[in-house]
């Protein structure tokens, strides 16, 4: 079986462990130096490539790890930034040391709940029963006049980190901005990297794989879950400050299940199963899309990108189920590298339980 | 509340769930049989709206044949997706399903706003339809309201009566509870999912183009009633065309007596109906165990 040996080494196919390091650092190194090229158009579409890594990151961690397909991930990235946004003072900056914690926090206790509740179903249930709690969510926002209602709301100054009376971070400035979500990515997928080679990694890789023998082995596969959607969604939470921090601006399609779908697009157009898929596919979506909507190549079609970037990704899907990565392993044996399972074994498990 | 007040919402909740009704049980349909997890289920309600709004001019006052005629149209258009887009997505993960379907709507979005463009638009119901009924000398009806209704009763007494009393639905039910003896026996199932699916187009885009004349037609409208099936197929469990339907009615119920009860937050109501039943019963209340 591939499929364990995927599950418990996590590493880029194509490279040896030894040296797995090399290709995540060359790119830290070169993402370090890129905004001294960047004009400041370029250097807004890099930050906004770097948050959607955090936020695919933390969708990866749920999807491609231990194999639950949530589709309401945006609400914990939204919510965050509602919180970012609502929690900072008018006449001032807000405190990142403030506000950072806090969006993590109140995303994170929704994800307890959501997860909670959705944790009781399995497969196509939980698919949808994520995407509603989503878009519950969406509609506290959209229809109350908490934040804005459907307009949404501006930060008038954002946040800052101040010492006594020098500014440390002030993320009004871009420069420290894409510093900044840098230093999210680093953190995110540093930590995500542990995870996946601890203890509890593992039993999540097992859960993805046989869920059935993990229970049988004696692991209470409902709290190792949880824990996983609760830690998901406090990093979409990162990613969620961090764009409310970038646009100055929240509104409710942050938590729409577009969003979600955007984002689970990322993951999968990068390849399943690997971190760097899910920053190759953030990449690739952002840069598909700024494509795809540039009147300088499709002129008067460019409105329209809806329709050639759908087409895009059913091609893709269809054609590349391993993702990006997949290309640079054609012809190596690396494991299945989808998270669900194909119908007749979730009946097979529904008429044994 | 007075009396009347509260027949009329009564009236309205039982009209809402039994258009949801239509759509839910399309989306059940075609999960519980083909196992396919179609997110561009809302599409096709919208397309029915959309299709009402075109051909509408044409037929005047017969409704009914409007009726039909979009029935027949867009089971057709179903008919063709299934052979083209979606016997594709039988072999292959949910995952790769929620994606391809996703894409779908993207694309349908786009067709449609090519077509017909972005504006919302008002459909109006036939003149036979037009006007008000008095109840019990207290409060006037829409006439147009109670016709969606009896519309919808007719619909779903014979969808029972196809699944329950012809030889097809026993081919569904059959296909539903154990697709792998299905094929073994002989039956040709790709023309039955094919049958299965166009009927599942047909019944949302009914929904649809039923919908039209009381409410407003929008590019948004698919996706919002998407939402709300899910919650009624996870309220009422899965493949089950009876929990689909008393899940709707509660829905239903919930929804309009929200808005009447709670304004602002009336949005939520139904999730927080879902996340009782979940807790509760997490298969929904019918399951067929999936």
């Amino acid at each position: 079986m591939g499929t364990s040996i995927a599950a418990t080494n996590a590493v880029m196919p194509g490279a040896t462990p030894r040296f797995g390091w090399l290709a995540p650092l060359a790119v830290l190194v070169i993402l370090a130096v890129l905004p001294m090229f960047l004009s400041s158009y370029s250097q807004d579409l890099a930050v906004k490539i770097i948050i959607y890594a955090v936020f695919a990151l933390s969708l990866e961690l749920l999807v491609g790890t231990t194999g639950l397909v949530s589709l309401g991930h945006a609400a914990f990235f939204g919510i965050a930034a509602y919180v970012t946004g609502l929690a900072s003072p008018e006449a001032e900056a807000g405190s990142i040391l403030v506000l950072l914690p806090l969006a993590i926090l109140i995303a994170g206790a929704y994800a307890l709940v959501v997860g909670a509740l959705s944790l009781r179903t399995k497969g196509v249930y939980f698919i949808m029963v994520t995407l509603a709690f989503a878009q519950m969510a969406y509609y506290v926002f959209h229809d109350t006049p908490i934040g804005g209602g459907s307009d949404g709301m501006y930060l008038t100054l954002r946040p800052a980190l101040a010492l006594g009376t020098t500014t440390l971070i002030d993320l009004d400035n871009a420069r420290h901005l894409y510093f900044m979500a840098l230093g999210a990515l680093v953190f995110t997928f540093g930590l995500l990297a542990l995870v996946q080679r601890s203890r509890f990694g593992h039993a999540l890789a097992g859960i993805r794989v046989n869920e059935q023998r993990m229970r049988a082995a004696g692991f209470q596969t409902y709290w190792y879950k949880l824990a996983a959607f609760v830690l998901a969604g406090m990093l979409a939470a990162l990613a969620g400050f961090l764009m409310a921090a970038k646009n100055g601006v929240v509104n409710p399609e942050m938590l729409s299940w577009h969003e979600s779908g955007a984002v689970l697009l990322m993951i999968i157009l990068g390849g399943l199963g690997s971190l760097r898929g899910a920053v190759i596919g953030a990449m690739a979506f952002v840069l598909l899309k700024e494509f795809y909507s540039s009147e300088a190549i499709f002129g008067d079609f460019a409105a329209r990108w809806q329709l050639t970037l759908g087409l895009t990704m059913i091609f893709f899907v269809a054609l590349l189920p391993k993702g990006l990565i997949g290309l640079s392993s054609l012809g190596k044996r690396f494991g299945r590298a989808s998270a669900g399972r194909p119908a007749t074994e979730e009946q097979a498990e529904g008429a044994d339980k | 509340m007075d009396i009347s007040t509260f027949l009329v919402q009564c009236l309205n909740s039982i009209q809402y769930g039994l258009l949801l009704f239509l759509v839910a049980s399309g989306l059940t349909l075609i999960f519980g049989i083909m196992g396919v997890i179609n997110l561009a289920h809302g599409s096709f309600y919208m397309i029915g709206a959309y299709l009402a709004f075109s051909i509408a001019p044409f037929f005047g006052n017969h409704f009914i044949a409007m009726l039909l005629a979009g029935v027949a149209l867009s089971a057709l258009f179903g008919f063709f997706l299934e052979w083209i887009f979606f016997s594709y997505l039988y072999q292959r993960d949910h995952l790769q399903q929620v994606l391809m379907t996703y894409a779908l709507i993207l694309v349908f979005e786009e067709l449609r706003s090519i077509l017909v463009g972005n504006d919302v638009h008002g459909v109006k119901a036939p003149d036979w339809l037009s006007g008000g009924v008095s109840l019990g000398g207290i409060m006037t009806y829409p006439i147009y309201n109670l016709f969606a209704s009896a519309a919808c009763i007719v619909v779903a007494i014979g969808l029972y009566l196809v699944v329950n009393r012809t030889r097809l639905g026993m081919m569904i039910r059959a296909g539903a509870s154990n697709r792998d003896m299905v094929r073994g026996l002989g039956i040709n199932i790709r023309l039955l999912y094919r049958i299965v699916f166009a009927a599942g187009v047909a019944l949302a885009a009914l929904a649809g183009m039923i919908a039209a004349p009381m409410a407003s037609v929008y590019p948004g409208m698919g996706g919002h009633v998407l939402i709300v099936c899910f919650v009624v197929v996870v309220i009422g469990g899965i493949g089950s065309i009876s929990g689909a339907l008393i899940a709707s009615l509660l829905v239903g119920f919930v929804d309009t007596f929200g808005k009447v009860f709670f304004a602002q937050l009336s949005g939520i109501g139904i999730y927080v109906l879902m996340a009782i039943i979940l807790i509760w019963r997490p298969e929904g209340l019918r399951s067929k165990g999936y």
